[in-house]
Protein backbone atom coordinates (compact mmCIF):
# COMPACT_ATOMS: atom_id res chain seq x y z
CA UNK A 1 0.00 0.00 0.00
CA UNK A 2 1.31 3.47 -0.66
CA UNK A 3 2.63 5.51 2.32
CA UNK A 4 0.70 8.06 3.75
CA UNK A 5 2.98 10.90 2.98
CA UNK A 6 1.87 10.14 -1.10
CA UNK A 7 -1.55 9.97 -0.60
CA UNK A 8 -1.69 13.01 2.07
CA UNK A 9 0.59 14.91 -0.83
CA UNK A 10 -2.08 14.40 -3.25
CA UNK A 11 -4.76 15.74 -1.11
CA UNK A 12 -2.72 18.28 -0.78
CA UNK A 13 -2.38 18.81 -4.84
CA UNK A 14 -6.07 18.16 -4.81
CA UNK A 15 -6.70 21.38 -2.69
CA UNK A 16 -4.14 23.24 -5.23
CA UNK A 17 -6.51 22.88 -7.99
CA UNK A 18 -9.55 24.19 -6.37
CA UNK A 19 -10.86 27.27 -6.57
CA UNK A 20 -12.35 27.27 -2.79
CA UNK A 21 -8.75 26.65 -1.68
CA UNK A 22 -7.90 30.00 -2.91
CA UNK A 23 -11.38 31.71 -1.39
CA UNK A 24 -10.32 31.05 2.44
CA UNK A 25 -6.28 31.28 1.60
CA UNK A 26 -7.42 34.71 0.38
CA UNK A 27 -9.86 36.02 3.20
CA UNK A 28 -6.88 34.92 5.33
CA UNK A 29 -4.74 37.28 3.58
CA UNK A 30 -7.22 40.09 2.59
CA UNK A 31 -8.53 40.71 6.21
CA UNK A 32 -5.17 42.46 7.64
CA UNK A 33 -4.65 44.02 4.33
CA UNK A 34 -7.48 45.97 4.75
CA UNK A 35 -7.59 46.46 8.26
CA UNK A 36 -3.54 47.96 8.01
CA UNK A 37 -5.39 49.80 5.04
CA UNK A 38 -8.84 51.14 6.98
CA UNK A 39 -5.92 52.29 9.75
CA UNK A 40 -3.94 54.18 7.17
CA UNK A 41 -7.10 55.94 5.67
CA UNK A 42 -9.30 56.60 8.94
CA UNK A 43 -8.12 58.19 12.45
CA UNK A 44 -9.15 56.28 15.55
CA UNK A 45 -9.02 52.82 16.89
CA UNK A 46 -11.23 49.74 17.63
CA UNK A 47 -10.81 50.77 21.31
CA UNK A 48 -13.60 48.30 22.90
CA UNK A 49 -11.14 45.04 21.77
CA UNK A 50 -8.56 43.75 23.71
CA UNK A 51 -5.47 45.46 22.01
CA UNK A 52 -7.45 47.78 20.05
CA UNK A 53 -6.39 51.01 21.46
CA UNK A 54 -2.23 50.12 20.68
CA UNK A 55 -2.80 49.63 17.32
CA UNK A 56 -1.32 52.63 16.32
CA UNK A 57 1.64 52.59 18.53
CA UNK A 58 2.87 49.26 17.94
CA UNK A 59 2.02 46.60 14.69
CA UNK A 60 2.50 44.22 16.84
CA UNK A 61 -1.30 44.92 18.30
CA UNK A 62 -2.50 43.85 14.88
CA UNK A 63 -2.56 40.22 15.11
CA UNK A 64 -4.54 39.91 18.29
CA UNK A 65 -7.30 42.11 16.99
CA UNK A 66 -7.36 40.00 14.52
CA UNK A 67 -7.44 36.66 15.88
CA UNK A 68 -10.20 37.73 18.84
CA UNK A 69 -12.23 39.69 15.41
CA UNK A 70 -11.28 36.31 13.15
CA UNK A 71 -12.97 33.76 15.92
CA UNK A 72 -16.40 35.32 15.59
CA UNK A 73 -16.53 33.40 12.44
CA UNK A 74 -13.88 34.30 9.78
CA UNK A 75 -11.66 31.55 11.17
CA UNK A 76 -14.39 29.04 11.63
CA UNK A 77 -16.16 29.69 8.42
CA UNK A 78 -12.15 29.61 6.44
CA UNK A 79 -11.58 25.91 8.26
CA UNK A 80 -14.53 24.57 7.39
CA UNK A 81 -14.92 25.97 3.66
CA UNK A 82 -12.26 22.80 3.32
CA UNK A 83 -12.77 20.14 5.87
CA UNK A 84 -16.48 20.30 4.94
CA UNK A 85 -15.49 19.73 1.55
CA UNK A 86 -13.05 17.79 1.90
CA UNK A 87 -14.74 14.04 1.93
CA UNK A 88 -18.12 15.56 0.23
CA UNK A 89 -16.88 16.76 -2.69
CA UNK A 90 -15.78 13.18 -3.73
CA UNK A 91 -19.34 12.36 -3.26
CA UNK A 92 -20.05 15.18 -5.25
CA UNK A 93 -17.67 14.44 -8.04
CA UNK A 94 -18.69 10.38 -7.50
CA UNK A 95 -15.28 9.90 -7.17
CA UNK A 96 -15.59 7.89 -3.59
CA UNK A 97 -15.56 4.87 -5.99
CA UNK A 98 -12.54 5.73 -7.95
CA UNK A 99 -10.20 6.13 -4.99
CA UNK A 100 -11.53 3.34 -3.23
CA UNK A 101 -10.96 0.73 -5.49
CA UNK A 102 -7.31 1.30 -5.91
CA UNK A 103 -4.62 -0.17 -3.49
CA UNK A 104 -5.00 2.31 -0.74
CA UNK A 105 -7.13 1.68 2.37
CA UNK A 106 -10.09 3.65 3.13
CA UNK A 107 -8.49 4.26 7.05
CA UNK A 108 -5.57 5.42 5.00
CA UNK A 109 -7.30 7.90 2.41
CA UNK A 110 -9.50 9.13 5.69
CA UNK A 111 -6.25 10.06 7.90
CA UNK A 112 -4.47 12.27 4.38
CA UNK A 113 -7.82 13.90 4.37
CA UNK A 114 -8.10 14.66 8.28
CA UNK A 115 -4.01 15.90 7.90
CA UNK A 116 -4.73 17.85 4.15
CA UNK A 117 -7.88 19.48 6.27
CA UNK A 118 -5.67 20.50 9.71
CA UNK A 119 -3.09 21.59 7.45
CA UNK A 120 -5.18 24.05 5.26
CA UNK A 121 -6.28 25.64 8.64
CA UNK A 122 -2.83 25.91 9.90
CA UNK A 123 -1.54 27.51 6.48
CA UNK A 124 -4.57 29.66 6.68
CA UNK A 125 -3.69 30.48 10.34
CA UNK A 126 -0.05 31.03 9.57
CA UNK A 127 -0.43 33.29 6.55
CA UNK A 128 -3.10 35.93 8.05
CA UNK A 129 -0.63 35.69 11.43
CA UNK A 130 2.54 36.78 9.22
CA UNK A 131 0.51 38.94 6.69
CA UNK A 132 -1.08 40.98 9.57
CA UNK A 133 2.13 41.18 11.33
CA UNK A 134 3.95 42.99 8.43
CA UNK A 135 1.11 44.96 8.00
CA UNK A 136 1.07 45.83 11.21
CA UNK A 137 4.95 46.49 11.65
CA UNK A 138 4.42 48.94 7.75
CA UNK A 139 1.28 50.63 9.66
CA UNK A 140 2.43 51.60 13.10
CA UNK A 141 6.05 50.43 13.09
CA UNK A 142 7.78 47.73 15.32
CA UNK A 143 7.67 48.58 18.58
CA UNK A 144 7.09 47.50 22.25
CA UNK A 145 3.51 45.74 23.03
CA UNK A 146 1.25 46.45 26.07
CA UNK A 147 0.40 42.95 27.52
CA UNK A 148 -3.10 42.74 28.37
CA UNK A 149 -1.72 43.14 32.45
CA UNK A 150 -0.48 46.93 31.35
CA UNK A 151 3.14 45.54 31.13
CA UNK A 152 5.27 46.05 28.24
CA UNK A 153 7.80 43.60 26.51
CA UNK A 154 9.96 44.06 23.81
CA UNK A 155 9.27 43.81 19.98
CA UNK A 156 11.12 40.59 20.23
CA UNK A 157 9.24 39.15 22.63
CA UNK A 158 6.33 40.42 21.46
CA UNK A 159 6.69 38.37 17.94
CA UNK A 160 7.58 35.31 20.06
CA UNK A 161 4.28 35.79 22.34
CA UNK A 162 2.29 36.08 18.67
CA UNK A 163 4.03 32.81 17.45
CA UNK A 164 2.85 30.87 20.56
CA UNK A 165 -0.69 32.37 20.18
CA UNK A 166 -1.32 31.22 16.74
CA UNK A 167 -0.21 27.65 17.93
CA UNK A 168 -3.03 28.07 20.79
CA UNK A 169 -5.59 29.28 18.59
CA UNK A 170 -4.92 26.07 16.47
CA UNK A 171 -6.27 24.02 18.66
CA UNK A 172 -9.84 25.43 18.55
CA UNK A 173 -9.74 25.58 14.99
CA UNK A 174 -8.85 21.97 14.64
CA UNK A 175 -11.71 21.34 16.71
CA UNK A 176 -13.89 23.15 13.85
CA UNK A 177 -12.28 21.32 11.31
CA UNK A 178 -13.15 18.04 13.27
CA UNK A 179 -16.55 18.86 13.11
CA UNK A 180 -16.63 20.32 9.33
CA UNK A 181 -15.26 17.25 8.75
CA UNK A 182 -17.46 14.63 10.39
CA UNK A 183 -20.47 16.80 8.98
CA UNK A 184 -18.96 16.36 5.47
CA UNK A 185 -18.85 12.23 6.40
CA UNK A 186 -21.87 12.12 7.04
CA UNK A 187 -23.74 15.00 5.31
CA UNK A 188 -22.28 14.06 1.80
CA UNK A 189 -23.19 17.68 1.15
CA UNK A 190 -20.00 20.28 0.96
CA UNK A 191 -23.12 23.76 1.67
CA UNK A 192 -24.61 21.68 4.30
CA UNK A 193 -21.33 20.80 5.74
CA UNK A 194 -20.21 24.21 5.86
CA UNK A 195 -22.90 26.07 7.33
CA UNK A 196 -23.27 23.32 9.50
CA UNK A 197 -19.87 23.91 10.94
CA UNK A 198 -19.97 27.32 10.79
CA UNK A 199 -23.97 27.35 12.45
CA UNK A 200 -22.11 24.96 15.59
CA UNK A 201 -19.65 27.14 15.98
CA UNK A 202 -21.81 30.54 16.07
CA UNK A 203 -24.65 28.47 18.86
CA UNK A 204 -21.39 27.92 20.79
CA UNK A 205 -20.81 31.25 21.65
CA UNK A 206 -24.79 31.81 22.08
CA UNK A 207 -24.85 29.72 24.69
CA UNK A 208 -22.25 31.98 26.74
CA UNK A 209 -24.45 34.60 26.72
CA UNK A 210 -28.33 32.69 27.88
CA UNK A 211 -28.59 33.26 31.08
CA UNK A 212 -27.68 30.54 33.33
CA UNK A 213 -25.36 28.84 30.82
CA UNK A 214 -22.41 31.12 31.59
CA UNK A 215 -21.32 28.27 34.19
CA UNK A 216 -20.72 26.27 30.70
CA UNK A 217 -18.53 28.66 28.73
CA UNK A 218 -14.91 27.48 30.03
CA UNK A 219 -15.76 24.23 28.57
CA UNK A 220 -17.42 25.92 25.25
CA UNK A 221 -14.95 24.86 21.92
CA UNK A 222 -15.90 28.37 20.85
CA UNK A 223 -14.00 30.43 24.24
CA UNK A 224 -10.62 28.32 23.59
CA UNK A 225 -10.53 30.70 20.75
CA UNK A 226 -9.46 33.05 23.50
CA UNK A 227 -6.98 30.71 25.10
CA UNK A 228 -3.88 32.58 23.25
CA UNK A 229 -4.46 35.57 25.57
CA UNK A 230 -3.14 33.92 28.20
CA UNK A 231 0.72 34.38 26.62
CA UNK A 232 -0.35 37.98 26.81
CA UNK A 233 -0.02 38.29 30.10
CA UNK A 234 2.76 39.04 32.64
CA UNK A 235 3.63 36.71 34.17
CA UNK A 236 2.11 33.53 31.46
CA UNK A 237 -0.89 32.49 32.56
CA UNK A 238 -0.94 29.30 31.35
CA UNK A 239 -4.23 27.55 32.55
CA UNK A 240 -6.39 28.22 29.63
CA UNK A 241 -4.05 27.28 27.43
CA UNK A 242 -3.82 23.74 29.17
CA UNK A 243 -7.86 23.77 29.37
CA UNK A 244 -7.75 25.05 25.93
CA UNK A 245 -6.00 21.60 24.97
CA UNK A 246 -8.02 18.79 26.64
CA UNK A 247 -11.39 20.69 25.98
CA UNK A 248 -10.60 21.16 22.29
CA UNK A 249 -9.83 17.19 22.42
CA UNK A 250 -12.66 16.56 23.65
CA UNK A 251 -14.07 18.09 20.78
CA UNK A 252 -12.06 17.05 18.28
CA UNK A 253 -11.29 13.37 19.18
CA UNK A 254 -15.06 11.99 19.62
CA UNK A 255 -16.14 13.82 16.32
CA UNK A 256 -13.00 12.63 14.11
CA UNK A 257 -14.01 9.04 15.63
CA UNK A 258 -17.22 9.58 14.77
CA UNK A 259 -16.40 10.26 11.46
CA UNK A 260 -13.78 7.74 10.73
CA UNK A 261 -16.20 4.81 11.78
CA UNK A 262 -18.98 6.20 9.45
CA UNK A 263 -16.54 6.71 6.59
CA UNK A 264 -15.39 2.82 7.33
CA UNK A 265 -18.88 0.95 6.98
CA UNK A 266 -20.61 3.67 4.86
CA UNK A 267 -21.74 1.99 1.20
CA UNK A 268 -20.25 3.94 -1.28
CA UNK A 269 -23.40 4.16 -4.23
CA UNK A 270 -22.59 7.51 -5.88
CA UNK A 271 -21.50 8.85 -8.82
CA UNK B 1 -6.05 -15.80 3.03
CA UNK B 2 -5.90 -15.51 -0.45
CA UNK B 3 -4.79 -19.27 -2.01
CA UNK B 4 -2.98 -19.77 -5.37
CA UNK B 5 -5.91 -21.86 -6.90
CA UNK B 6 -8.86 -19.54 -5.53
CA UNK B 7 -11.08 -18.58 -8.41
CA UNK B 8 -10.99 -15.04 -9.43
CA UNK B 9 -14.41 -14.55 -8.70
CA UNK B 10 -16.68 -15.88 -5.79
CA UNK B 11 -19.98 -15.05 -4.31
CA UNK B 12 -21.67 -16.88 -2.27
CA UNK B 13 -25.38 -16.15 -1.55
CA UNK B 14 -24.95 -12.14 -2.01
CA UNK B 15 -27.73 -10.17 -0.71
CA UNK B 16 -28.14 -6.77 -0.69
CA UNK B 17 -31.27 -4.94 1.20
CA UNK B 18 -32.11 -1.35 0.81
CA UNK B 19 -34.75 -0.39 2.93
CA UNK B 20 -37.85 -1.79 0.27
CA UNK B 21 -36.08 -2.97 -2.02
CA UNK B 22 -34.30 -6.14 -2.57
CA UNK B 23 -32.09 -5.16 -4.98
CA UNK B 24 -29.25 -8.42 -5.14
CA UNK B 25 -31.38 -11.76 -3.73
CA UNK B 26 -29.34 -14.44 -3.09
CA UNK B 27 -26.70 -14.53 -5.49
CA UNK B 28 -24.35 -17.40 -6.15
CA UNK B 29 -21.60 -16.56 -8.74
CA UNK B 30 -18.03 -17.83 -9.67
CA UNK B 31 -15.92 -16.85 -12.54
CA UNK B 32 -13.08 -19.15 -13.60
CA UNK B 33 -9.73 -18.00 -14.95
CA UNK B 34 -9.56 -17.04 -18.38
CA UNK B 35 -13.60 -16.28 -18.55
CA UNK B 36 -15.35 -13.32 -20.25
CA UNK B 37 -18.09 -13.68 -18.07
CA UNK B 38 -21.65 -11.89 -18.75
CA UNK B 39 -24.17 -10.91 -15.82
CA UNK B 40 -26.65 -9.78 -18.01
CA UNK B 41 -30.00 -8.15 -16.85
CA UNK B 42 -32.63 -5.74 -17.21
CA UNK B 43 -32.10 -1.94 -15.89
CA UNK B 44 -32.64 -2.37 -11.87
CA UNK B 45 -31.82 -6.10 -11.90
CA UNK B 46 -28.87 -5.37 -9.29
CA UNK B 47 -25.97 -5.55 -11.72
CA UNK B 48 -24.06 -2.33 -10.20
CA UNK B 49 -25.28 -3.78 -6.89
CA UNK B 50 -23.18 -7.00 -6.93
CA UNK B 51 -20.38 -5.47 -8.36
CA UNK B 52 -19.91 -2.84 -5.87
CA UNK B 53 -20.30 -5.78 -3.19
CA UNK B 54 -17.58 -7.28 -5.09
CA UNK B 55 -15.54 -4.25 -4.86
CA UNK B 56 -16.08 -3.66 -1.48
CA UNK B 57 -18.16 -0.63 -2.03
CA UNK B 58 -20.63 -1.58 -0.18
CA UNK B 59 -21.80 -4.15 2.20
CA UNK B 60 -23.65 -7.38 2.03
CA UNK B 61 -26.82 -7.31 3.89
CA UNK B 62 -25.25 -10.95 4.03
CA UNK B 63 -23.18 -13.85 2.23
CA UNK B 64 -19.78 -13.16 0.80
CA UNK B 65 -17.98 -11.77 -2.40
CA UNK B 66 -13.98 -13.04 -2.38
CA UNK B 67 -11.81 -12.19 -5.31
CA UNK B 68 -8.79 -14.52 -5.89
CA UNK B 69 -10.10 -16.13 -2.32
CA UNK B 70 -10.00 -12.53 -1.01
CA UNK B 71 -13.04 -10.84 0.44
CA UNK B 72 -12.73 -7.29 0.43
CA UNK B 73 -14.56 -6.70 3.98
CA UNK B 74 -11.86 -8.26 5.61
CA UNK B 75 -8.67 -7.42 3.57
CA UNK B 76 -9.38 -4.11 2.66
CA UNK B 77 -7.68 -2.76 -0.55
CA UNK B 78 -5.58 -5.66 -0.81
CA UNK B 79 -8.39 -7.85 -1.75
CA UNK B 80 -8.21 -5.39 -5.19
CA UNK B 81 -4.82 -6.76 -6.17
CA UNK B 82 -4.28 -7.52 -9.74
CA UNK B 83 -8.38 -6.10 -9.65
CA UNK B 84 -9.87 -3.44 -11.65
CA UNK B 85 -13.21 -2.13 -13.01
CA UNK B 86 -15.12 0.26 -12.58
CA UNK B 87 -18.88 0.84 -11.54
CA UNK B 88 -21.24 2.91 -13.29
CA UNK B 89 -19.87 5.72 -15.30
CA UNK B 90 -15.97 5.95 -14.75
CA UNK B 91 -15.65 9.60 -11.92
CA UNK B 92 -12.63 11.50 -12.17
CA UNK B 93 -12.01 14.91 -10.57
CA UNK B 94 -13.20 17.78 -13.11
CA UNK B 95 -10.30 19.92 -11.98
CA UNK B 96 -7.61 17.76 -13.01
CA UNK B 97 -6.36 17.31 -16.29
CA UNK B 98 -6.86 13.32 -18.01
CA UNK B 99 -3.22 12.72 -16.79
CA UNK B 100 -3.09 14.28 -13.73
CA UNK B 101 -5.87 12.23 -12.56
CA UNK B 102 -4.46 9.10 -13.53
CA UNK B 103 -1.18 9.65 -11.74
CA UNK B 104 -3.09 10.25 -8.80
CA UNK B 105 -4.56 6.76 -9.07
CA UNK B 106 -1.40 5.48 -10.11
CA UNK B 107 0.00 6.75 -6.67
CA UNK B 108 -2.64 5.14 -4.75
CA UNK B 109 -1.82 2.26 -6.72
CA UNK B 110 2.07 1.69 -6.48
CA UNK B 111 3.28 -1.47 -7.79
CA UNK B 112 4.96 0.62 -10.63
CA UNK B 113 1.24 1.76 -12.10
CA UNK B 114 2.85 4.80 -12.81
CA UNK B 115 5.27 3.79 -15.57
CA UNK B 116 2.18 2.23 -17.36
CA UNK B 117 0.28 5.62 -17.79
CA UNK B 118 1.20 6.49 -21.21
CA UNK B 119 0.25 3.03 -22.10
CA UNK B 120 -2.42 3.11 -20.68
CA UNK B 121 -3.33 6.35 -23.15
CA UNK B 122 -1.95 5.03 -26.06
CA UNK B 123 -4.11 2.10 -25.84
CA UNK B 124 -7.72 3.97 -24.93
CA UNK B 125 -6.50 6.57 -27.64
CA UNK B 126 -6.65 9.47 -25.45
CA UNK B 127 -2.84 10.67 -25.24
CA UNK B 128 -3.89 13.68 -27.56
CA UNK B 129 -6.32 14.99 -24.60
CA UNK B 130 -4.47 13.92 -21.78
CA UNK B 131 -3.48 17.70 -20.67
CA UNK B 132 -7.35 18.91 -20.64
CA UNK B 133 -9.44 18.80 -17.42
CA UNK B 134 -11.87 16.34 -17.45
CA UNK B 135 -14.12 18.34 -16.38
CA UNK B 136 -14.28 19.15 -20.34
CA UNK B 137 -14.79 15.69 -21.49
CA UNK B 138 -17.69 13.88 -23.12
CA UNK B 139 -19.17 10.56 -21.56
CA UNK B 140 -17.29 8.53 -24.18
CA UNK B 141 -13.88 10.32 -23.31
CA UNK B 142 -14.55 9.82 -19.51
CA UNK B 143 -15.49 6.01 -20.31
CA UNK B 144 -11.86 5.85 -22.17
CA UNK B 145 -9.90 7.23 -19.60
CA UNK B 146 -11.93 4.75 -17.31
CA UNK B 147 -10.75 2.20 -18.82
CA UNK B 148 -7.39 3.79 -18.80
CA UNK B 149 -7.38 3.80 -15.05
CA UNK B 150 -8.16 0.04 -14.91
CA UNK B 151 -5.19 -0.93 -17.16
CA UNK B 152 -2.57 1.10 -14.83
CA UNK B 153 -3.34 -1.46 -12.79
CA UNK B 154 -2.24 -4.46 -14.82
CA UNK B 155 -5.55 -6.53 -13.92
CA UNK B 156 -5.55 -9.88 -13.48
CA UNK B 157 -9.48 -9.70 -13.36
CA UNK B 158 -11.34 -6.66 -15.05
CA UNK B 159 -15.00 -5.65 -13.39
CA UNK B 160 -16.99 -3.70 -16.07
CA UNK B 161 -20.16 -2.02 -15.25
CA UNK B 162 -22.17 -2.09 -18.71
CA UNK B 163 -18.78 -0.51 -20.58
CA UNK B 164 -20.66 0.27 -24.02
CA UNK B 165 -23.09 1.98 -22.19
CA UNK B 166 -24.02 5.33 -23.78
CA UNK B 167 -21.01 5.26 -26.72
CA UNK B 168 -21.20 5.85 -29.63
CA UNK B 169 -20.89 2.97 -32.50
CA UNK B 170 -16.93 3.44 -33.20
CA UNK B 171 -16.72 3.49 -29.62
CA UNK B 172 -18.76 0.59 -28.88
CA UNK B 173 -16.65 -1.26 -31.45
CA UNK B 174 -13.27 -0.15 -29.33
CA UNK B 175 -14.50 -1.44 -26.31
CA UNK B 176 -15.50 -4.93 -27.29
CA UNK B 177 -12.44 -4.96 -29.20
CA UNK B 178 -10.21 -3.98 -25.94
CA UNK B 179 -12.37 -6.23 -24.26
CA UNK B 180 -11.59 -8.86 -26.72
CA UNK B 181 -8.26 -8.40 -26.79
CA UNK B 182 -7.58 -8.13 -23.10
CA UNK B 183 -9.40 -11.76 -22.52
CA UNK B 184 -6.89 -13.13 -25.55
CA UNK B 185 -4.02 -11.52 -23.49
CA UNK B 186 -4.97 -13.63 -20.58
CA UNK B 187 -6.96 -11.48 -18.21
CA UNK B 188 -10.33 -12.54 -16.69
CA UNK B 189 -13.65 -10.66 -17.40
CA UNK B 190 -16.44 -9.96 -15.41
CA UNK B 191 -18.97 -7.53 -17.43
CA UNK B 192 -22.30 -6.42 -16.69
CA UNK B 193 -24.72 -5.87 -20.01
CA UNK B 194 -28.25 -4.77 -20.36
CA UNK B 195 -27.40 -6.33 -24.13
CA UNK B 196 -27.96 -9.66 -25.53
CA UNK B 197 -25.87 -9.00 -28.23
CA UNK B 198 -23.15 -7.78 -26.82
CA UNK B 199 -22.53 -10.83 -24.31
CA UNK B 200 -23.32 -12.96 -27.27
CA UNK B 201 -20.16 -11.75 -29.08
CA UNK B 202 -17.68 -11.26 -25.63
CA UNK B 203 -18.53 -13.53 -23.58
CA UNK B 204 -18.37 -17.50 -23.33
CA UNK B 205 -20.56 -17.40 -20.24
CA UNK B 206 -23.23 -15.74 -18.25
CA UNK B 207 -25.68 -15.38 -16.16
CA UNK B 208 -29.01 -13.68 -16.32
CA UNK B 209 -30.32 -11.86 -13.88
CA UNK B 210 -34.11 -10.58 -12.71
CA UNK B 211 -34.67 -8.61 -10.07
CA UNK B 212 -32.15 -9.49 -7.81
CA UNK B 213 -31.80 -13.38 -8.75
CA UNK B 214 -29.88 -15.00 -11.22
CA UNK B 215 -32.73 -17.19 -13.53
CA UNK B 216 -29.62 -18.98 -16.04
CA UNK B 217 -26.31 -19.75 -15.52
CA UNK B 218 -24.21 -21.88 -17.95
CA UNK B 219 -22.13 -21.48 -21.12
CA UNK B 220 -23.50 -19.49 -24.24
CA UNK B 221 -23.42 -22.33 -26.11
CA UNK B 222 -26.12 -24.27 -23.66
CA UNK B 223 -28.59 -21.16 -23.85
CA UNK B 224 -28.07 -21.36 -27.63
CA UNK B 225 -29.15 -24.51 -27.54
CA UNK B 226 -32.04 -23.88 -24.96
CA UNK B 227 -32.71 -20.86 -27.38
CA UNK B 228 -34.95 -23.52 -29.33
CA UNK B 229 -37.54 -22.88 -32.81
CA UNK B 230 -41.02 -23.55 -33.99
CA UNK B 231 -42.35 -23.66 -36.76
CA UNK B 232 -45.01 -21.00 -38.64
CA UNK B 233 -47.93 -22.29 -40.66
CA UNK B 234 -50.03 -19.67 -42.79
CA UNK B 235 -52.93 -21.96 -45.09
CA UNK B 236 -56.13 -21.40 -47.20
CA UNK B 237 -58.25 -22.85 -44.38
CA UNK B 238 -57.08 -21.94 -40.73
CA UNK B 239 -59.92 -24.13 -39.05
CA UNK B 240 -59.28 -27.50 -40.75
CA UNK B 241 -55.85 -26.54 -41.02
CA UNK B 242 -55.29 -26.70 -37.33
CA UNK B 243 -57.11 -30.00 -37.15
CA UNK B 244 -54.60 -31.68 -39.47
CA UNK B 245 -51.90 -30.31 -37.68
CA UNK B 246 -52.95 -31.11 -34.13
CA UNK B 247 -53.58 -34.99 -35.50
CA UNK B 248 -49.98 -35.10 -37.07
CA UNK B 249 -47.66 -37.14 -35.44
CA UNK B 250 -44.54 -35.33 -34.33
CA UNK B 251 -45.72 -32.19 -33.98
CA UNK B 252 -46.55 -30.39 -30.92
CA UNK B 253 -47.10 -26.53 -28.87
CA UNK B 254 -49.56 -25.91 -31.43
CA UNK B 255 -50.87 -22.81 -31.17
CA UNK B 256 -52.17 -19.61 -32.39
CA UNK B 257 -49.56 -17.23 -33.78
CA UNK B 258 -50.03 -13.90 -32.36
CA UNK B 259 -46.95 -12.13 -33.98
CA UNK B 260 -49.04 -11.72 -37.66
CA UNK B 261 -51.15 -9.45 -37.20
CA UNK B 262 -51.73 -9.34 -40.92
CA UNK B 263 -52.47 -13.17 -41.01
CA UNK B 264 -55.01 -13.50 -38.18
CA UNK B 265 -55.42 -17.16 -38.62
CA UNK B 266 -51.78 -18.07 -38.25
CA UNK B 267 -50.50 -21.21 -36.54
CA UNK B 268 -47.35 -22.01 -34.46
CA UNK B 269 -46.24 -25.61 -33.68
CA UNK B 270 -42.96 -27.58 -32.83
CA UNK B 271 -41.50 -30.63 -34.45
CA UNK B 272 -38.30 -31.81 -35.57
CA UNK B 273 -38.01 -31.81 -39.90
CA UNK B 274 -39.16 -34.95 -40.68
CA UNK B 275 -42.47 -34.75 -39.23
CA UNK B 276 -43.01 -30.88 -40.51
CA UNK B 277 -42.45 -32.70 -44.04
CA UNK B 278 -45.08 -35.19 -43.30
CA UNK B 279 -47.17 -32.71 -42.11
CA UNK B 280 -46.82 -30.26 -45.56
CA UNK B 281 -48.04 -33.26 -47.57
CA UNK B 282 -50.94 -34.27 -45.21
CA UNK B 283 -52.18 -30.74 -45.79
CA UNK B 284 -52.11 -31.01 -49.34
CA UNK B 285 -53.80 -34.00 -49.46
CA UNK B 286 -56.62 -32.22 -47.09
CA UNK B 287 -57.15 -29.63 -50.06
CA UNK B 288 -55.22 -27.09 -47.99
CA UNK B 289 -53.20 -24.48 -50.39
CA UNK B 290 -50.07 -23.59 -48.40
CA UNK B 291 -49.08 -19.91 -47.78
CA UNK B 292 -46.30 -20.37 -45.66
CA UNK B 293 -44.51 -22.71 -43.34
CA UNK B 294 -41.39 -21.52 -42.09
CA UNK B 295 -38.83 -22.37 -39.06
CA UNK B 296 -38.66 -19.30 -36.41
CA UNK B 297 -35.71 -19.73 -34.73
CA UNK B 298 -35.85 -17.99 -31.19
CA UNK B 299 -32.91 -15.72 -30.74
CA UNK B 300 -30.70 -15.52 -27.51
CA UNK B 301 -32.07 -12.24 -27.39
CA UNK B 302 -36.10 -13.60 -27.06
CA UNK B 303 -34.40 -16.39 -24.74
CA UNK B 304 -32.83 -12.86 -22.24
CA UNK B 305 -36.70 -11.72 -22.67
CA UNK B 306 -38.30 -14.76 -21.71
CA UNK B 307 -36.14 -15.22 -18.37
CA UNK B 308 -36.18 -11.42 -17.41
CA UNK B 309 -39.96 -10.58 -18.15
CA UNK B 310 -42.86 -11.31 -16.39
CA UNK B 311 -45.17 -14.34 -18.02
CA UNK B 312 -43.65 -14.06 -21.73
CA UNK B 313 -43.95 -16.21 -24.07
CA UNK B 314 -40.83 -16.96 -26.45
CA UNK B 315 -41.53 -14.16 -28.74
CA UNK B 316 -40.35 -15.37 -31.61
CA UNK B 317 -38.83 -12.87 -34.43
CA UNK B 318 -38.65 -13.15 -38.52
CA UNK B 319 -36.77 -15.75 -40.08
CA UNK B 320 -33.84 -13.07 -41.36
CA UNK B 321 -33.24 -11.98 -38.04
CA UNK B 322 -32.94 -15.56 -36.28
CA UNK B 323 -29.96 -16.47 -39.20
CA UNK B 324 -28.18 -13.72 -38.47
CA UNK B 325 -28.27 -13.86 -34.39
CA UNK B 326 -27.59 -18.09 -34.87
CA UNK B 327 -24.75 -17.55 -37.68
N1 LIG C 1 -28.22 3.20 -2.98
C1 LIG C 1 -29.43 2.67 -3.23
N2 LIG C 1 -30.48 2.93 -2.43
C2 LIG C 1 -31.69 2.40 -2.67
N3 LIG C 1 -31.96 1.58 -3.70
C3 LIG C 1 -30.97 1.27 -4.53
C4 LIG C 1 -29.65 1.79 -4.35
N4 LIG C 1 -28.87 1.30 -5.33
C5 LIG C 1 -29.65 0.51 -6.09
N5 LIG C 1 -30.91 0.49 -5.62
C6 LIG C 1 -32.03 -0.28 -6.19
O1 LIG C 1 -31.62 -1.60 -6.36
C7 LIG C 1 -32.07 -2.12 -7.59
C8 LIG C 1 -30.89 -2.61 -8.40
O2 LIG C 1 -30.12 -1.49 -8.81
P1 LIG C 1 -28.80 -1.65 -9.68
O3 LIG C 1 -27.88 -2.61 -9.02
O4 LIG C 1 -28.29 -0.29 -9.93
O5 LIG C 1 -29.36 -2.30 -11.01
P2 LIG C 1 -28.69 -2.42 -12.45
O6 LIG C 1 -27.26 -2.03 -12.33
O7 LIG C 1 -28.87 -3.84 -12.83
O8 LIG C 1 -29.46 -1.51 -13.35
C9 LIG C 1 -32.86 -1.01 -8.25
O9 LIG C 1 -34.23 -1.23 -7.97
C10 LIG C 1 -32.37 0.22 -7.58
O10 LIG C 1 -33.38 1.19 -7.54
MG1 LIG D 1 -26.28 -0.50 -13.34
Amino acid sequence: MPALRIVYAWELRKLLAQKRTYLGLGAAVLVPLVFAGALLVQNGQPNDVAFGRYVRQSGLAIPPVLLIFGSIWLFPLIASLVAGDIVAAEDHNGTLKTILTRSTDRSRIFVAKVLAAATYAFVALTAMGVVALLAGIAVSGLHPLVTLSGTTVSSAKGIELIAASLLVYMMPLLGIVAIALLLSVLTHNSAAAVVGALMISLILQLVTILPGLGSLQPYLLTTQFNAWQGFLRTPVDYAPVVRAAWVCALYAVPALAVAFSSFMRRDVTGG
Amino acid sequence: MSDAGAPPVQARGLVKQYDDVTAVAGVDLTVERGDVYGYLGPNGAGKTTVLRMLLGLIRPTSGEARLFGRDPLVEGARALDGVAGFVEAPRFYPYLSGRKNLEMLAALDGHGAAGRIDAALDIVEMADRQKHRVGGYSHGMRQRLGVAAALLRDPKLLLLDEPATGLDPAGMRDMRALVARLSSEGTTVLLSSHLMPEVEELCNRVAIVRTGRIVYEGDITSLRARAGSHWRLRTTEDERARRVVEAQRGITAVAHDPDTPSAPGALRFEGEEAAVGELSIALVEAGLGLLELTPVRATLEDVFFTLTEDGAAVPPSSPADSDAVAA
